[in-house]
């Protein structure tokens, strides 16, 4: 290809604090009954005022220490003004030009830093609901032929926080990379679970192509092609990498015809699978930015942000560093024992117990990669149990043993033909069959020791 | 005597001792709203079942031996505070039928004091100009002639406590909509300062000078209503955390010996009656043993006035197109058809002034005035204790006259908005009439936070004057 595609990405990562940005309303809207969680700050009644939930700030505040953000120690709210159903003052509260984070980065795997330009906070909207099927009851008295718009606002007002990066990205697989380590980052923080099913993270990639070749990163400014395709609120990563080849593709035919792609805003047709044209760059809004007068400037001390620092725990990346060189285990071992920090923590507190009875790292690392224990139900200790009673091996009587063995080669002449001419891995069958016959672990080796001897 | 004439103080007293019942000072007051109602059209919406219920409320509670500060006490409410269960409509189509399911912080912590609500007074449509003509429920009249224009925005609360309809009412100001009808009607209209009072619940004009406020018939009553509104409130986070005390404790310091700063640059454009009344009451703050400064004389300068109309302007319909934003049809009240002329035309400056492109020339600009503004008072106030200057640079003005002019309100206002971008506290005396009988009002402005001084002002000045005694016919 001639082209190096240059991706940038928007994530909305929705938190999980008890109560919603601006209002004491439970944020814990999934499945609920709808516009139960709703109060007069987050329905937009006349006269309610927000005001924010220090958590989540402190919470927006981690992920970006937790993407090496600077932190602004003034910052502030503003509106972001446009109209849409679903959004109750007319306005969303964000952040415009002192967000909360900025200047950050994430290495991947190939050593590349993705930087980031801002992590901020704001308040998702309210969800819309349009369905044929009237429902009719004395709420909504519509009859079963009528298109209808619900809302339902116990969305409005979960605060998100957004996480921009700079077009970093050539291709759809580190932008996966990068989705899967910030999904794991925000749940090591324990702020968000970042279900994807459940929108909580949603992404939105920015694409286009250069006909540079042989880029450097990062692109100067000056050097980014003139247009941008921007595709909205894709609720997996798959649909992302889909979504990005889809663009590349498609942009890729139209600078063949040496033309140029226009800029504009697409939305990802998971049924197509294909991108769809929604609007144009001529459309698009004039969000009207400016400083949120209900809510005064927030400043931090260099201690507060301290402070904040101080909660945020070991990092996936850090830990799987850790673990490859205090445990001596492999790539592989680290990475599927890193995945999530329960599984980590529940692996560093089995690796404690089982010190004391010679069990070594990458013996319990095994035994979780491979058995994979219930870790909510089996104790450290007991862990560490079952394994010491999986390696201890008991001592046959020599003479059971032997009829046993006679016994089986009896019954498996063939495969005692079969080893004798030569295909020697029919060995381990037999060696199967004859510890079958005994109820407690035996030693493999000495099994095979014993029937090689025999047949010979 | 009717009840209704008397102040706050007055009828707590009676109350107290027993003298008569909540519920026949209450009567008292309805009556006279049915009585003159028709020549002022002071309320949007009478809750004469939710009074009289008050009022029986309040008098098991007196008779149970319970001395809450505003107990048994008629209001009326601007009707841009919202009220649980009661129409809540600012005035406007848009909100017309509109039912809030909560209480404004104010209008909360009036009930917990023993408050009877009355009504919900009349005011410009979402508190867009300086007359009550802007309103799409009528205009309200100026009880001194009723020809003439109470003011605005709070024009209703001012013509309801001229009139003795009430003993007290709630006004709110964002640039002179509780000083000016206090001006134009001859009652006391105190506006604090920003963030003392919260705007929990109140319809949103502009976000960042918005401040409700008491308007009552003596500086003592609204020293003691402001004792139960101000302090920090949890839902509003721009309430000030800054403790408060008993605004009546000051009242009675004599004001020897203090300086008090004027500008001849609040002279400037004011008609001649209105000036003479302003150097009289000078002479009375001497007499006080107050100095009257012109703070150019002790180096201090400051803009024009006029400017504060630009930055107030620019500032304030941004905020206002971005807070009618919600007013969407979809939730409550009618669709944006319903918006009137002066709503349209705020709502279109606002968002110009906004866009890409203009926001640096217009909005940013006005920021930086405004700070400028913020610092030559913080200046102003390290030379001097108090600042006075007439409250509306006319009196009242007759019906009709905002019609046409989309500025009317902003030259209205012109001498109370330097103050009110800075968040300063304010507050109207009567100081006199103009030949034709129509009053004449004084401001007296502070430092922030500084409402117990500028009440001590205020009260000074009124028990050595009777204006605040003259009551209109009608």
């Amino acid at each position: 290809m001639k082209y190096t595609p240059v991706i940038g990405l928007e994530v909305h990562v929705e938190l999980k604090t008890a109560s919603k940005m601006f209002c004491r309303c439970s944020a814990d809207y999934f499945g609920r009954e709808p516009n139960t969680h709703t109060c007069p700050v987050c329905l937009g009644l006349p006269g309610a005022l927000p005001v924010p939930n220090k958590r989540a700030i402190e919470w927006c505040i981690m992920v970006a220490l937790s993407l090496n953000c600077e932190i602004n120690l003034l910052s502030k709210f503003d509106r972001k003004n446009y109209f849409y159903p679903d959004l109750a003052k007319g306005y969303q509260i964000s952040q415009y030009d002192l967000p909360f984070g900025k200047n950050g980065y994430m290495s991947l795997i190939n050593g590349k830093k993705i930087r980031i330009r801002r992590v901020h906070m704001e308040e998702d909207t309210a969800k819309l609901a349009h369905s044929q099927l009237g429902i009719s009851n004395d709420k909504f008295p519509i009859s079963n032929d009528q298109k209808v718009s619900l809302i339902d606002f116990n969305r409005s007002g979960v605060p998100l926080v957004e996480i921009v990066t700079e077009p970093d990205f050539s291709q759809a697989t580190e932008v996966k990379e990068y989705l899967q380590k910030l999904q794991q980052i925000v749940r090591y923080l324990n702020v968000s679970n970042a279900d994807m099913e459940r929108g909580d993270m949603r992404l939105e990639p920015n694409i286009s192509l250069s006909v540079m070749s042989n880029i450097q990163y990062p692109i100067p400014n000056e050097k980014l092609p003139k247009y941008k395709v921007e595709v909205k609120n894709i609720n997996s990563f798959r649909f992302v990498e889909k979504a990005i080849n889809f663009e590349i593709e498609r942009q890729e035919k139209i600078l063949e015809k040496g033309e140029l792609p226009l800029q504009e805003t697409r939305g990802w047709n998971e049924f197509k699978n294909q991108t769809i044209s929604q609007r144009l760059k001529e459309e698009a809004n004039d969000y009207r930015y400016f400083p949120e007068p209900d809510i005064p400037p927030i400043h931090f001390t260099k201690e507060q942000v301290s402070t904040i620092r101080s909660l945020v725990p070991e990092l996936p990346g850090a830990k799987l560093s850790r673990f490859l060189h205090e445990f001596s285990l492999n790539n592989y071992d680290v990475e599927i024992l890193t995945r999530d920090k329960l599984l980590a923590d529940y692996f560093e507190e089995v690796v404690r117990v089982g010190k004391d009875h010679n069990v070594s790292p990458k013996q319990i690392a095994n035994w979780i990669i491979n058995k994979k224990p219930d870790i909510g139900e089996v104790l450290p200790a007991s862990l560490v149990k079952q394994i010491i009673q999986s390696t201890q091996v008991t001592v046959v009587d020599e003479v059971e043993l032997k009829k046993v063995i006679q016994d089986v080669l009896e019954k498996n002449q063939r495969a005692v033909l079969d080893y004798k001419s030569g295909k020697e891995t029919v060995i381990m069958f037999l060696v199967g069959q004859v510890m079958r016959q005994f109820k407690i672990k035996i030693d493999a080796q000495i099994v095979k020791m014993k029937i090689i001897s025999l047949i010979q | 005597m009717s009840l209704n004439k008397l102040t706050l103080k007055e009828a707590t007293e009676g109350l107290q001792a027993k003298e008569f019942s909540s519920v026949e000072l209450t009567k008292d007051c309805l009556d006279r709203i049915k009585e003159t109602d028709e020549k002022l059209h002071t309320l949007v919406t009478l809750t004469e079942s939710v009074a009289l219920e008050d009022a029986r409320r309040a008098d098991e509670l007196i008779a149970a031996g319970n001395n809450k500060p505003l107990l048994g006490i008629p209001f009326v409410i601007k009707d841009n505070f919202s009220t649980k269960g009661i129409q809540t409509t600012a005035s406007s189509n848009v909100l017309k039928g509109y039912i809030p399911p909560y209480d404004a912080t104010v209008v909360s912590r009036l009930k917990n004091a023993g408050m009877v609500m009355l009504g919900k007074a009349n005011m410009d449509a979402f508190a867009h100009g300086s007359s009550t003509e802007t309103s799409d429920f009528g205009t309200t009249k100026n009880p001194w002639n009723t020809g003439y224009l109470p003011g605005g925005s709070s024009g209703g609360t001012a013509a309801a406590v001229a009139s003795d309809q009430t003993i007290a009412g709630i006004g709110s100001e964002t640039a002179g909509s509780i000083r000016q009808p206090a001006s134009w009607c001859s009652i006391v209209g105190l506006k604090p300062t920003y963030g003392r009072v919260s705007r929990y619940g109140v319809v949103a004009m502009a976000s960042s000078t918005d401040s409700p406020g008491p308007m009552t018939k003596t500086v003592e009553d609204s020293a003691l209503i402001l004792n139960t509104l101000a302090g920090k409130d949890n839902h509003d986070a721009t309430s000030s955390p800054l403790p408060t005390s008993d605004y009546t404790k000051d009242l009675r310091k004599p004001i020897k010996g203090k300086k008090i700063g004027m500008s001849s640059k609040y002279l400037e454009g004011v008609d001649s009656e209105v000036v003479k009344a302003f150097e009289e009451a000078r002479r009375v703050f001497e007499k006080l043993g107050a100095t009257v400064v012109d703070i150019a004389d002790l180096g201090v300068e400051i803009l024009d006035p006029r400017y504060s109309i630009s930055v107030y302007t620019i500032l304030q319909r941004a905020e206002v197109s971005s807070n009618l934003a919600r007013f969407d049809g979809i939730r409550f009240g009618n669709d944006r058809e319903h918006f009137g002329e002066e709503a349209k035309r705020r709502i279109m400056l606002g968002t110009y002034t906004l866009s890409a492109g203009y926001y640096d020339a217009y909005y940013k600009k006005a920021l930086k005035v405004r700070t400028i503004i913020v610092n030559e008072f913080h200046k102003m106030f390290e030379a001097v204790d108090s600042f006075i200057a007439s409250t509306s640079p006319s009196t009242a003005l007759p019906l009709g006259s905002s019609k046409n002019h989309p500025m009317f309100g902003e030259m209205a206002d012109v001498l109370v908005e330097p103050s009110s971008i800075a968040g300063l506290p304010g507050i109207n005396v009567p100081c006199g009439f103009s030949s034709n009988d129509l009053p004449i009002g004084l401001q007296i402005m502070g430092p922030q936070f500084a409402e117990a001084s500028i009440l001590n002002f205020a009260h000074q000045f009124e028990i050595s004057t009777e204006w605040h005694l003259r009551k209109p016919n009608l």
